[in-house]
């Protein structure tokens, strides 16, 4: 077993120093009835290593990727191209096989990289602090009306209807358990969001407002309105950012007065994973600070006067509050919010803004060109990457014929609203610097064919 | 020194603290002091070539960005230095031991790496049709079904993103399971010794925690237990093997009487490594427990995540399992993702998280149980027992093991800090280890033990790196008890000295700012 050092003679001799006469003699407390005499049946015994990298490569072979395919899908995991450093740092094993730094004399290679994280989120996102990250965007999104509520001791949160909706199933989830109402709506197949009824229903009740920025159909628009009427109500603003490129070549959430910013980073860095693992993107105003969720780390200075990094402000949290602590995450998403900070250092100013451009203009095109299909309608007025057509028929079986004509063409409002028949026409598109002008092309062809 | 120890290398030692002259730039020869990326880098640097952007009618609306962003840019050597530098300064599994307990750490395979790389994983996105993602679908599947074998239990969700999400997936089950039988019970029992994540879990799906007591054994006190159940109880969550390292002998009397009493039973599956293979918790009546893949099967920590907390669950609570998962039809491989798709689904309590879970850590898992096996798996506990016990007989007598009377430990020894040194604690020696090019264990957890180290050997561990550990962990308890007044100030060789945290929280500096601003901010 290539895993496993002990030999059968070290065995036999650690046993002696134990004074056992066999391994069972140290499985003496489990009670009878619940040991197995041998290995569970119905399970293979092991495998060599290339035996079971064949298996996966099988599997592997199996599905369609984003890179072979013209490939067109966001509402919420985007597509984009991780330049080579990236996965290679993120395997050094002193990144990979580190444990979280609670021991900061040996962790601060981690813990400067968290520092440099959280500040660059915090400027990503126009707000003054940010923390290590969160499990992925939908669970910091519950998380911050969770603080909201903690914050302003209100319960009802007011959720935009361009919220994607994994996200408002999750907070649908937790709500039932903590008593918080959600004032929820589908979205319509229209330019305009629903702003108008969050400023309307903002009262002396209302916790929080929640507004995805760009939003699931690709929408976007000024926040400052109701960030105003929120204030004006003692509400807070809490904006969700699930494609932080975006933010390269339009204004900061904070700088329309969000007072909590959360986002999905897996677009810079991480890659699409099949849905996992992502990185949970967490910011506020400074005065929130001690109402956060999760590991924060500060600087602060060793013995001998030099700087260095720890994990701070651990009263708010599981391991030292237990049942008062402001949530019961444990852990953060360290190696993907690593894989995110290095892409963010590679871009820097510059390339961000540089590939935001790109995708924005690319995405002009791409829609310009799909919605000269007969019967293909552009939705949005605004948008950045990502934009929603209006198909003369239901998307989510010309999604799947696409898919047979080797075209991944974007995700279809029956496959995230099943049950709504006014959004059954949508088609989501994401356009990034990874579709070539063939690829759209391509698109363009094989939609006007499915359509035909 | 002890016979015990001979086979452990001991290389010869320079004299402690001498670090040599002071050096112009700070560093000392692979000792590389780096600076923050916010200091070296520039938004006029890149390390991205791009392709030009066609030049188009903006469609931003009115929303075009106009304030810089603040963020500094590295060319690729420079990144790649960078972030090579810091990692020098982390220590690691591949470096050397790090025997956290109740965390298992033990190797992580690079077999694991390189499958959760392939296109075909790494380079689909979760909501394509379902029919061009059949492989990745059928690693979910198969992954599930070894899980619930293992376990011997009825269904596992697959979607909590880590440990503690798992635990409020198996309590918000737990919940679902009572509601649906109108049923409103008000309280969760946990052990003091328990992690901080249960009662924190607790708490927020909306119950009140009161605690179990415990035995001088360390064990749960059954029959205190049976006299606090009552029908407000709507659970325990029993950690098993429990965090003092010991085999909850009465488990099955637990279960039976929480279920006789109209509760359910939350076991904290992070000790799984213990008996996997040899043991299935479902033998043992328990209705919900997570696994973490990052501990028992052997994904990488990562520095902190991420994990992965799928959760087995019971006949009586698999109905209410969260959604998404994935079926099979034949040969072919369904996602169900909505409340209202197959009748049979209705109860689900409803989503946690967006798309499916921890993909790439599935991927990671399925290689590493498979090439364990079934045989391989039984023997990974069996090892990582052996090694606990190897270490706690090696060291109860330069260290006060307190449930050392109470039977075989499991997968983790654990000590105390009494018989130190008037004004001498475990942080002490925690830091000593450092010198020594350990990472300390666990340290002050469980509570329940005063200066508590928890000690976590794992499978992955030879005898020949035990033995040294055992050398260095007597020479630094002998240390702590004799008040050496060096070890006080340890550690001496790692990249820092001992961190002020109390300043650290006092005036929080959570990201970087110019220094005139920080100045101004004060």
């Amino acid at each position: 077993m290539r895993y496993l050092p002990l030999t059968p003679s070290d065995r036999q001799a650690m046993l002696g120093v134990i004074g056992a006469q066999s391994i069972d003699d140290l499985f003496v407390d489990v009670p009878a009835h619940a040991q197995l005499d041998g290995p569970i049946p119905g399970l293979p015994n092991h495998a060599s290593e290339m035996a079971v990298e064949r298996h996966f490569s099988e599997l592997a072979r199996q599905n369609m990727t984003a890179s072979h395919n013209p490939f067109f899908l966001g509402a919420g995991a985007y597509k984009h191209h991780v330049p080579a450093s990236v996965d290679h740092i993120i395997q050094r094993g002193e990144f990979l096989t580190a444990y979280t730094p609670y021991q900061p004399e040996i962790a601060q290679g981690t813990l400067q990289m968290l520092f440099e994280f959280q500040t660059q989120v915090a400027r990503l996102f126009g707000c003054d602090v940010a923390n290590a990250s969160m499990y992925d965007g939908s669970t910091a999104c519950w998380e911050a009306i969770g603080m909201a509520g903690r914050i302003t001791k209100r319960t009802k949160a007011l959720l935009s209807s361009g919220l994607h909706p994994h996200y408002v199933s999750v907070a649908k989830t937790m709500a039932q358990y903590t008593g918080d109402t959600l004032d929820i709506k589908l979205p319509e197949l229209s330019a305009q969001t629903d702003s108008a009824r969050l400023l309307a229903a903002i009262d002396g009740e209302t916790s929080c407002v929640v507004v995805q920025y760009p939003d699931i159909l690709g929408r976007i628009e000024d926040m400052s309105a109701i960030a105003a009427k929120a204030h004006e109500h003692g509400a807070l603003l809490i904006a969700v950012v699930t494609e932080p490129v975006a933010l390269g070549a339009i204004k900061a959430p904070g700088d329309m007065g969000a007072d909590i910013v959360v986002g999905e980073g897996q677009s810079l860095g991480v890659g699409l994973q099949f849905g996992g693992p992502y990185v949970g993107l967490f910011a506020c105003k400074e005065k929130f600070v001690r109402q956060m969720p999760g590991r924060l780390c500060g600087e602060t200075v060793d013995a001998q006067g030099k700087r260095g990094f720890v994990l701070t402000l651990s009263t708010r949290e599981q391991h030292i509050r237990r049942e008062k602590a402001t949530s019961n995450i444990c852990t953060n998403s360290g190696l993907c919010a690593l894989a995110f900070s290095i892409h963010l250092t590679l871009l820097g100013e510059k390339g961000l803004r540089g590939l935001a451009e790109l995708n924005h203009g690319l995405a002009v095109q791409a829609a310009d060109r799909l919605s000269q299909i007969a019967g293909v309608e552009l939705v949005n007025d605004a948008f950045f990457n990502e934009f929603t057509l209006k198909l003369p028929k239901e998307a989510r079986p010309v999604v799947r014929a696409l898919a047979d004509r080797k075209v991944l063409g974007g995700v279809s409002l029956g496959r995230l609203y099943p049950e709504a028949d006014a959004l059954a026409n949508g088609l989501v598109v994401a356009v990034t610097e990874v579709a070539t002008k063939e690829d759209v092309e391509t698109f363009a062809a094989a939609l006007q064919e499915v359509l035909a | 020194m002890s016979t015990i120890n001979q086979s452990g290398w001991k290389p010869e030692m320079g004299s402690a603290g001498d670090t040599g002259p002071a050096t112009y730039t700070g560093n000392k020869a692979l000792m590389l002091e780096e600076a923050l990326i916010f200091e070296i880098g520039t938004s006029g640097t890149t390390g991205v070539d791009l392709a030009d952007a066609p030049k188009v009618t903006s469609r931003l609306g009115n929303l075009a960005r106009h304030r810089d962003i603040g963020l500094p840019g590295l060319s690729e050597p420079e990144t790649v230095r960078h972030y090579t530098r810091l990692s020098r300064q982390n220590y690691a599994i591949d470096l050397g031991f790090f025997p956290l307990g109740s965390c298992t750490m033990k190797h992580n395979p690079r077999l694991n790496e390189k499958v959760a790389r392939m296109e075909g994983f790494a380079d689909v996105h979760p909501l394509q049709p379902v029919e061009t993602v059949q492989g990745a679908l059928a690693v979910i599947h198969d992954l599930a079904h070894w899980l619930v074998t293992l376990t011997g239990m009825k269904a596992v969700a697959m979607s909590p993103k880590a440990g503690a999400h798992g635990e409020l997936c198996g309590i918000l089950a737990i919940r679902a399971a009572l509601t649906a039988r109108g049923d409103a019970r008000s309280v969760i029992l946990c052990p003091e010794s328990a992690h901080g994540t249960n009662p924190a879990t607790a708490a927020f799906a909306g119950y009140a925690v009161e605690n179990i007591p415990a035995t001088s054994e360390g064990r749960v006190d059954l029959a205190a237990l049976k006299a606090r159940l009552g029908p407000d109880v709507a659970g325990v969550m029993i950690t098993n093997p429990n965090t003092c390292g010991l085999f909850e002998r009465d488990m099955r009397e637990i279960s039976d009487a929480v279920h006789a009493a109209g509760g359910y039973v939350y076991c904290d599956g992070a000790n799984f490594n213990a008996i996997v293979g040899r043991v299935r918790p479902g033998d043992l009546g328990v209705d919900a427990m997570h696994i973490n893949l990052h501990k028992t099967f052997s994904t990488p920590h990562g520095g902190g995540g991420p994990g992965s907390g799928p959760v087995v669950l019971s006949e009586a609570l698999a109905p209410y399992a969260p959604l998404p998962f994935v079926d099979k039809d034949g040969d072919h491989y369904r996602l169900v993702e909505e409340e209202t798709t197959g009748t049979h689904h209705g109860a689900s309590f409803g989503r946690m998280v967006a798309f499916h879970g921890q993909m790439g850590m599935f991927t990671r898992a399925l290689a590493y149980i498979m090439s364990h096996g079934a045989d391989g798996l039984r023997q990974v506990a069996e090892d990582a027992v052996l090694n606990a016990n190897y270490l706690l007989r090696s060291l109860e007598d330069v260290l006060e093991a307190p449930f050392a009377h109470s039977g075989p430990c499991m997968h983790e020894a654990l000590f105390s800090d009494n018989g130190l040194a008037e004004g001498f604690s475990t942080l002490d020696i925690a830091k000593g280890l450092i010198d020594e090019g350990y990472h300390p264990m666990t340290v002050y957890f469980p509570l329940v033990v005063h200066g508590a180290m928890l000690v976590e050997p794992t499978e992955t561990e030879s005898k020949a790196t035990l033995d040294q550990f055992i050398g260095a962990m007597r020479s630094v308890a002998e240390r702590a008890k004799s008040g050496d007044p060096a070890l006080k100030s340890a550690p001496h060789h790692a990249p820092r000295r001992r961190l002020d945290e109390t300043q650290a929280a006092r005036k929080p500096v959570l990201v970087w700012r110019e220094p005139e601003q920080a100045v101004a901010a004060e």
